[in-house]
């Protein structure tokens, strides 16, 4: 006859069994995963390293102050080049805000939509078609920009030229569009309903709790999620660079071909600028300005969102 | 709908005593609910007299919180929900569809389980429902503002701090802020739904004193399962069980000679 075990015994037994290797692994994995996350930290630092490297050096040939002070980007003049940041900043400036005017008012009332109106079926339909959205290469937004957008706003600006500030500036608005709703979304999601039910037990209509109670108790997700996206609007890449142009101009005429930090970097990149040449360091300068410029956005709105936010 | 709606506001209860002397607030008439296919309310027929409190006990997933929340229609929030039967406040339908919840809702106030302030202020929070109601003169909603907090007696602990966020109240002082709220718009009902459950025993008791004084001025339903509680606070008291209303009378009848055998297995502890 079998002896009958109880569980406590069974557990027991099982544990003798095991405990060897146990150990080994309660020891290993730590180890293996602490490996994992050094090496990721260690990636990031050395891609700071190179780029602060290099832009070290592009310092030594060109004076930081005129750098930051001069008003023309012309690196390719052969007999007087010139390398100062503000045409290509207010290239990148001027795209940002004009996308940040597209996405704004439409992202955030298609959260206030998703959160405060739409039932729960609309939502599931609603949601992945914004996340599919926010997939799409942004090379088929830059074609879709070049070939569709700005021959249309040539229809109502005769003098737009072919490439100019303002088509990229709405497509990437219409980019970042998912991100504004979505990040927004979340954020008025995040408000309990207990409040919102509060409001209605006053006789509050549905209106009145969308922009009274839920928008300003959601304010601080709601502006980290707009600086988040000119944080993204600043660093994008391809859209600027098929439909912004490449002329360097200090600025803000929207209508005329402009250059973006980024897009200056891809056309150095391309091109066949000699390896230890000025032009060759001066993008290692600009790619740094822009990682400034994207860190300190990223580190606002985490501020931002910390400092505002309400613990319901 | 329609048919249900021709029904007159008739005292046709067959388990309530008709009140004699008392006014009716509101009237319960063949009230049933459904929660998708599950019915939560079952024929429900109640007569709310005015200016008492009356206290609804039973146990968990009885009904209690549909019920209160039908008598302002905040059930209907969940969009799977089904009544019928009619609700008259007085003297009017409130289930018509033509009723409008908000004038409803400024009538029939409502104080929750847990206490559920805006993250605002302590001042905005009570002159929120005066602003949406289109009161915006400052001086006037100062004066609500206090009145309000002196009735709902918190006004001497928040004086010194009203424009202070109201998360930083304790618990039964966030209630209490709660109660004010509610009586800046001036309700003629107030709904409380187990209104202590998520408090310390100092500060249920400072609630329970307060319920008793603003029954004076208002109609109170006060949903409990403390049964100490109910008998404190209450004039009258009903007894719900699986979605039935079972019985309703004066509080001391409930609690000392109830009519029927499972209230009386409900208040003496034998199940529940
Ligand atoms: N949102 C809902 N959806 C479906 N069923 C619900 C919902 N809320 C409550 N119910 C059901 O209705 C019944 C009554 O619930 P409730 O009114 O909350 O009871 P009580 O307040 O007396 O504890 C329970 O059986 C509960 O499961
Ligand atoms: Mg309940």
């Amino acid at each position: 006859m079998k002896k009958h075990l109880s569980v406590s015994e069974l557990i027991q037994q099982n544990k003798q069994k095991s405990r060897a290797f146990a150990s080994i692994r309660e020891k290993t994995i730590p180890f293996i995963l602490f490996i994992c996350a050094v090496i990721s930290v260690f990636t990031t630092l050395g891609i700071i390293f190179t780029l602060l490297f290099e832009t070290f050096t592009f310092f030594n040939r060109v004076p930081f102050i005129e750098f930051i002070t001069s008003k023309e980007w012309l690196p390719f003049f052969e007999s007087d080049p010139s390398y100062g940041i503000l045409p290509l900043l207010s290239g990148t400036l001027v795209v940002a805000v004009i996308a940040m005017v597209a996405a704004i008012p439409l992202g955030l009332t298609a959260a206030i939509y998703l959160s405060e109106y739409a039932s729960e079926r609309t939502k599931r339909t609603l949601k992945p078609i914004l996340e599919v959205l926010a997939g799409i290469p942004t090379i088929v937004y830059g074609f879709f920009a070049l070939t569709f957008v700005t021959p249309l706003l040539q229809k109502f600006i005769p003098d737009l030229s072919f490439f100019n500030a303002l088509s990229p500036g709405i497509v990437v608005g219409i980019m970042i569009i998912p991100m504004v709703a979505s990040l927004s979304e979340d954020a008025m999601n995040a408000v309990p309903n207990s409040i919102r039910e509060g409001a209605l037990g006053l006789g509050a209509t549905r209106f009145e709790v969308a922009f009274k109670i839920v928008l300003p108790a959601a304010l601080s997700g709601i502006i980290a999620s707009f600086v988040l996206a000119i944080s993204r609007a600043i660093g994008e890449t391809m859209i600027v660079t098929i439909a912004g142009g490449a002329t360097p101009t200090l600025g803000f005429d929207v209508t005329s071909s402009i250059q973006t930090m980024t897009a200056y970097i891809v056309q150095v990149s391309l091109g066949d600028a000699a390896y230890g040449s000025t032009i060759y360091y001066s993008i290692y300068a600009v790619g740094i300005t822009l990682f400034v410029f994207t860190l300190i956005m990223n580190l606002l709105a985490q501020y931002i969102s910390k400092k505002f936010r309400e613990a319901y | 709908m329609n048919t249900l709606m021709k029904s007159k506001p008739l005292n046709q209860n067959p388990i309530q005593p008709k009140q004699e002397h008392k006014k009716t607030v509101i009237e319960v008439n063949r009230l049933n609910l459904w929660y998708g296919e599950d019915q939560a309310l079952k024929d429900i027929h109640m007569n709310i007299p005015e200016n008492k409190a009356t206290a609804i006990i039973g146990p968990s997933g009885c009904g209690k919180s549909t019920f209160i929340k039908t008598l302002n229609r905040m059930v209907e929030l969940i969009p799977t929900v089904k009544i019928t039967g009619n609700i008259f406040y007085r003297e009017k339908n409130i289930l018509d569809p033509k009723y409008r919840v908000e004038e409803l809702r400024t009538r029939v106030g409502m104080v929750f389980q847990k206490p559920n302030p805006f993250p605002k202020s302590i001042y905005e929070n009570v002159a929120y429902g005066p602003k949406i109601h289109g009161i915006k003169k400052k001086k006037i909603l100062d004066e609500i503002v206090e009145k309000s907090l002196r009735d709902a007696a918190i006004w001497n602990e928040v004086k010194d701090r009203l424009h202070e966020n109201a998360y930083g109240l304790s618990g039964g002082q966030q209630q209490r802020l709660c109660i004010a709220r509610c009586l800046a718009i001036e309700p003629d009902v107030i709904l409380m739904d187990e209104p202590t459950s998520a408090l310390d025993p100092i500060s249920t008791l400072k609630v329970e004193e307060l319920v008793k004084k603003l029954k004076e001025n208002y109609s109170i339903i006060i949903v409990t399962h403390n049964m100490q509680q109910a008998a404190r606070i209450s004039d009258q008291t009903a007894f719900f069980l699986n979605g039935e209303l079972v019985e309703m009378d004066h509080t001391s009848k409930v609690f000392s000679n109830p009519r029927d055998k499972r209230t009386e297995d409900y208040i003496t502890g034998r199940f529940g």
